[in-house]
């Protein structure tokens, strides 16, 4: 199975077994990590709370977004030049090892 | 003794308040009190039924609301059925989460003529609201006048001219379906003071315009600059994309489809003309300067049977809470109002952002209770206890979660599959639904 790594808001690192075919954001909610992914709409692709920052070259390795993705993205907070959707993102073998940081939006939309 | 939390609203607000609450590892007993027999405010009442993808998130909602911690007081008003002093002296904190339900006023000459609506009554009647369900508003007009650029005027125009085929996957209730199937009308025109680069529309929703299988959105090309200007990169980026879509339906032919939604810009309404009833607006021509419309003196008329104004919304005045009536907001220290008194979501902060910008809001007052009570004095007033006391003497008709479960499976069924669900539009009917169905 693919490995997968959360970089929490606070910097912490989670390590977890996915399922391949599983997207980022299922695979967040199988780990208990609902409070930091919300995914509000449930991976429809009509909200921007399952926004991650894929970290190092693994951006480069993902299929590239849709322009629906691009459209809902671009809403996000705290948008990267390597953001994506986390329900977007489906982990294959070929991502075996990816890691992507959880934005902390809360606090970014206090200005803190 | 548990901290006895009272969440007056049921919308995003209120949900993540209580969901930052009851995670938060302290002892905490939530009650919502919500005036509707129905949970989840504008999740329920004010997206639009053509975007159900963006209702999941009441599914979330609903994990909360069956936290054991959580209670669901549906049906009870506060100012009818419990007064905000009598909650806040059996409740350790009360939070505010009622939102911005009320139009801000258009300001002009002749807007209180028949046929004149404010986008939340309007919304709230197509989305089954109980309070606006006998709205009644006359579609029977050829030409309609959407005043707004943003989301909500999208939204509007964009539930006027869909099909038969488009309307049946919709949760739309069946007297706003039949409504606005036998409208005629024609022309729908979506104005603006300001121009297409102060536009407040997203560029999905404005894309999906181009998308209709019965309507053809129209721009005037001499209406679009040809740049957006200097602006920070990202807000360049998404005022680029605007302008890319507003160009390509520069291209698109008024005869292309059976209604057409005319994007009119630099537009400022200055009166609401016609006798009894609207029959047209006449606007004054604007140019914008350093992002401010200003009139040119030239005005045009556009003739309609039908005013709708998406304009933006203001809170109530609540009794016994200060109201700074300017914002339309209750005055607030970053959530904290008085005492034991919070606000969240719209009445906190006004009228602004997506279903997801409460959430900070619900995560920055769950802060200040958890400081203002778990840091020492812990809670001291009886809660749930007291209120559920109170409302059996006064009578009141409690919706517990369980009813509204109840109701929620009957408006599913009765969408017969392809609909999302067909709502319950009058509280009568929905506490008769559950006087039949007493397991």
């Amino acid at each position: 199975m693919p490995k997968l790594t959360f970089v929490m808001p606070d910097g912490s690192r989670r390590e977890v077994e996915a399922s391949e075919g599983a997207s980022v954001l299922e695979i967040a909610h199988d780990n208990d990590l609902e409070d930091a992914i919300e995914g509000a709409c449930e991976g429809s692709m009509a909200c921007s709370t399952c926004h991650v920052v894929v970290e190092g070259d693994w951006y480069a390795k993902l299929p590239p977004p849709s322009a629906e993705e691009s459209d809902i993205l671009d809403l996000a907070l705290g948008l990267t030049r390597t953001s994506r959707l986390g329900c977007q993102i489906r982990l294959t073998a070929d991502l075996d090892g990816l890691v992507v940081k959880v934005p902390g939006e809360h606090l970014d939309m206090r200005g803190r | 003794m548990p901290i006895s939390v009272a969440i007056v609203g049921s919308g995003p607000a209120g949900f993540y308040t209580a969901d930052a609450l009851s995670s938060s590892g302290d002892a905490v007993s939530i009650d919502f009190i919500e005036r509707l027999p129905t949970p989840y405010g504008l999740i329920r009442g004010g997206v639009a039924p053509d975007h159900q993808t963006t209702k999941n998130v009441q599914k979330k909602y609903e994990k909360t609301a069956l936290k054991e911690q959580v209670r669901f007081f549906g049906n009870v008003e506060v100012g009818r059925d419990v007064s905000l002093a009598e909650l806040r002296s059996m409740y350790d904190a009360v939070v505010l989460a009622v939102g911005a339900p009320r139009d801000r006023a258009l300001g002009i000459p002749g807007e209180d003529k028949k046929g004149v609506f404010g986008s939340a009554d309007y919304v709230g009647w197509y989305n089954g609201h109980p309070d606006f369900r006998d709205l009644n508003p006359n579609l029977n007009v050829a030409a309609a006048v959407v005043i707004g650029v943003g989301n909500v005027a999208i939204d509007v125009a964009r539930l006027l001219s869909r099909s038969a085929d488009e309307l049946a996957e919709t949760d739309l209730p069946e007297y706003a379906e039949r409504a606005i199937l036998d409208s005629p009308v024609k022309d729908i025109w979506t104005c603006g003071r300001r121009g297409p680069i102060d536009a407040k529309f997203t560029n999905v929703e404005l894309r999906e315009m181009g998308k209709l299988s019965e309507s053809v959105p129209l721009v005037k090309a001499e209406q679009l600059p040809d740049s957006v200007g200097e602006l920070p990169e990202r807000d360049k980026r998404l005022k680029e994309r605007n302008l890319e879509t507003l160009r390509e339906f520069c291209a698109r032919k008024l005869d292309e489809k059976p209604k057409r939604v005319h994007f009119e810009f630099y537009a400022a309404p200055v009166e609401i003309l016609g006798g009894d009833r609207v029959e047209g607006v006449r606007f004054e021509r604007t140019r914008v300067e350093g992002g401010r419309a200003t009139g040119t003196g030239e005005f045009f008329d556009i003739p309609c049977g039908l005013v709708i104004a998406a304009i933006g919304y203001r809170s109530d005045r609540i009794e016994g809470v200060p109201f700074d009536d300017k914002q339309g907001i209750v005055p607030n220290n970053d959530g904290r109002v008085e005492d034991g008194l919070y606000a969240v979501g719209w009445i906190k902060r006004g009228p602004t952002g997506v279903i997801s910008s409460n959430r900070p809001d619900g995560v920055t007052v769950a802060e200040h209770i958890h400081n203002d009570f778990a840091g020492g004095a812990k809670g001291s007033k009886p809660g749930r206890k007291a209120l559920e006391k109170l409302l059996a003497e006064r009578k009141a008709r409690i919706v517990s979660f369980a009813d509204w479960k109840k109701l929620e499976a009957a408006e599913s069924e009765a969408g017969g599959g392809k609909r999302p669900r067909r709502k319950f539009t009058t509280v009568r009917d929905m506490l008769d639904y559950l006087d039949r169905n007493r397991n």
